[in-house]
């Protein structure tokens, strides 16, 4: 079943447009990301893939049909965390298990958000507010929420991108685990700035560009699949360890920059150069 | 140290203004009462704070509790209009572009102006004060809380909509929490604004209180009792916005 889909969808902000004739089709149970550079759109697909914005023309649906708003059983996570400040982390987590299980009683809402942020590893910090957290908690936080509400479609906004180095890459490991946690496992579509981590995480990667199908289009389109067929989940050194590996990401890296380099002049290049983090 | 330090500062400050204010009264002006008699006039409602001997002869501190009992009335009415108030016109831009104008022009307006307007509404003394002091007080919390519900961030907006949160939870787990460090700013303001209309109202309507108080002794020529009703409202207000400081602190570094 296509879990999430997007049908010639168009978006434009005032006379300019964003995205043009974006199509995707995400089954259930695979883990798509979007690799692209800082401003080509991504969270505009995203949010429109997720019902949080309308497209222009074409559709966003789910199952088949057209979405109305955020779709139930579903939980997204944010770059930003997102948290509500005057709740400690436990409330921001039973708040959303609150909404996701309206049927429970107030105990096993309890129950459930603490299960999920023990298994995040913050069992200790459960009565502490984002503010007392670090970044790197603080999305663990968020990602216990999504998690907590045991979703069937995830969507992941730039999930470590604020995040430094090395704790991006631990979580990148828990999230992978935790998706595996479920069975059938969670629809998952991603957007993200690094190839490294799209090849880490996903089934499928494409890239979103300004290149491509439409040539002189200003808005960005959406590029045809890469499939990446390691099993998942994947070791954390599988960018040093694989050539496969290597050569997806050549591939995708090539993708991205093609269409730059036509359009922009060179020192346009760094600012959407790939970081090679992980 | 430093509060020590800040203590003794204040302190002189003090000093400074009662010793101009003693030669000011030996010099230009007679008429005015040096500190001293201030004090010599005056000790019997300091001293004996909540005596009640007559209507309008009662220690300093029952003829404020009058007061702030006035203004805790009014106060309340103002918030419990404007905070509503502030939420719709905050939540409709429809709304505020409506009543913004009419706000901006009711703002200025002094109390002195409105208290003869609540007299031929309500034909007594004590609504009038209360019609005036909620009317000249309850701007700051309107445009406080309006703003407040503005500067939501998106993010805890996005956070309603994905967690699918039903109106009225969307309003007590986000809106009214997010927005309630700009209502008690609004609320602080408010107060002090209720606090400064309560003088005119009491010495208009010649209502027992701080004011009422001033005014009657000012028509008896006791001049050393006007300047204990200043001090005292003076020192009341303070009080007051300090007490909704800490309170305002408490709620932004929860």
């Amino acid at each position: 079943m296509t879990r999430i889909e997007l049908k010639n969808a168009n978006k434009s902000y005032g006379t300019r447009q964003v995205l043009a004739n974006i199509n995707l089709a995400v089954q259930e149970g695979e883990f798509v990301s979007i690799v692209g550079a800082s401003g080509s759109g991504k969270t505009t697909l995203l949010k429109m893939a997720a019902g949080m914005i309308q497209p222009d023309s074409g559709a966003a649906l789910s199952n088949g049909e057209a979405l109305n708003g955020f779709p139930h059983r579903a939980s997204i996570v944010f770059q930003n965390y997102s948290l509500l400040p005057w709740l400690s982390s436990l409330e921001n987590v039973i708040l959303a298990v609150e909404s996701g299980f309206p049927e429970w009683t107030a105990t096993r809402h309890q129950e459930q958000a603490e299960r999920y942020l023990q298994m995040v590893g913050l069992g200790k910090a459960m009565a502490k507010r984002p503010s007392q957290l670090s970044g790197g908690m603080r999305q663990r936080v968020a990602i216990a929420r999504a998690f907590a509400v045991e979703p069937e479609i995830l969507f992941l906004d730039e999930p470590f991108g604020a995040l430094d180095a090395l704790t991006r890459q631990t979580l990148q490991q828990e999230l992978a685990q935790l998706c595996q946690l479920r069975k059938p496992a969670a629809t998952a579509l991603m957007i993200t700035n690094s190839v490294d981590e799209a090849i880490l995480l996903s089934d499928r990667i494409l890239t979103l560009g300004r290149n491509g199908n439409r040539g002189e289009s200003p808005a960005a389109t959406l590029s045809d699949g890469v499939d990446v067929p390691f099993p998942r989940p994947r070791p954390a050194d599988l960018m040093t360890g694989s050539e496969d590996a290597v050569r997806i990401r050549a591939r995708l890296t090539g993708f991205l920059s093609s269409g730059v380099r036509r359009r922009a002049p060179v020192s346009h290049l760094q600012s959407v150069s790939v970081p090679l983090e992980a | 140290m430093n509060l020590l330090k800040n203590f003794a500062l204040s302190l002189v400050g003090a000093t400074l203004v009662v010793g101009l204010w003693a030669l000011v009264s030996t010099t230009i002006s007679k008429d005015l009462p040096s500190p001293i008699k201030t004090w010599t006039e005056s000790k019997v409602y300091i001293l004996q704070p909540f005596d009640k001997r007559g209507e309008m002869d009662q220690g300093i501190l029952r003829m404020a509790a009058y007061s702030l009992y006035r203004v805790a009335k009014g106060f309340l009415l103002a918030i419990l209009i404007g905070t509503p108030l502030g939420f719709l016109l905050g939540n409709s831009l429809l709304l505020s572009k409506m009543f913004d104008p009419v706000i901006q022009i009711l703002r200025p307006i002094s109390p002195l102006a409105w208290l003869p307007l609540g007299l031929i509404l309500f034909r007594q003394s004590e609504p009038a004060a209360l019609f005036t002091i909620a009317l000249c007080s309850m701007w700051p919390t309107v445009i406080n809380t309006m703003q407040g519900v503005r500067s939501i961030p998106q993010d805890y907006l996005n956070v309603a909509t994905v967690l699918r949160l039903s109106p009225w939870r969307r309003f007590t787990k986000v809106l009214l929490p997010a927005t309630l460090p700009y209502m008690f700013t609004g609320y602080r303001l408010s107060l002090g604004l209720a606090w400064l209309v309560i003088v005119a109202a009491e010495m208009l309507t010649g209502t027992p209180g701080v004011g009422g108080f001033l005014w009657q002794e000012y028509n008896s020529l006791i001049y050393s009792h006007i300047l204990l009703c200043i001090l005292t409202i003076g020192l009341v207000g303070f009080a007051l916005d300090r007490l909704m400081g800490i309170a305002e602190t408490r709620l932004r570094a929860a």
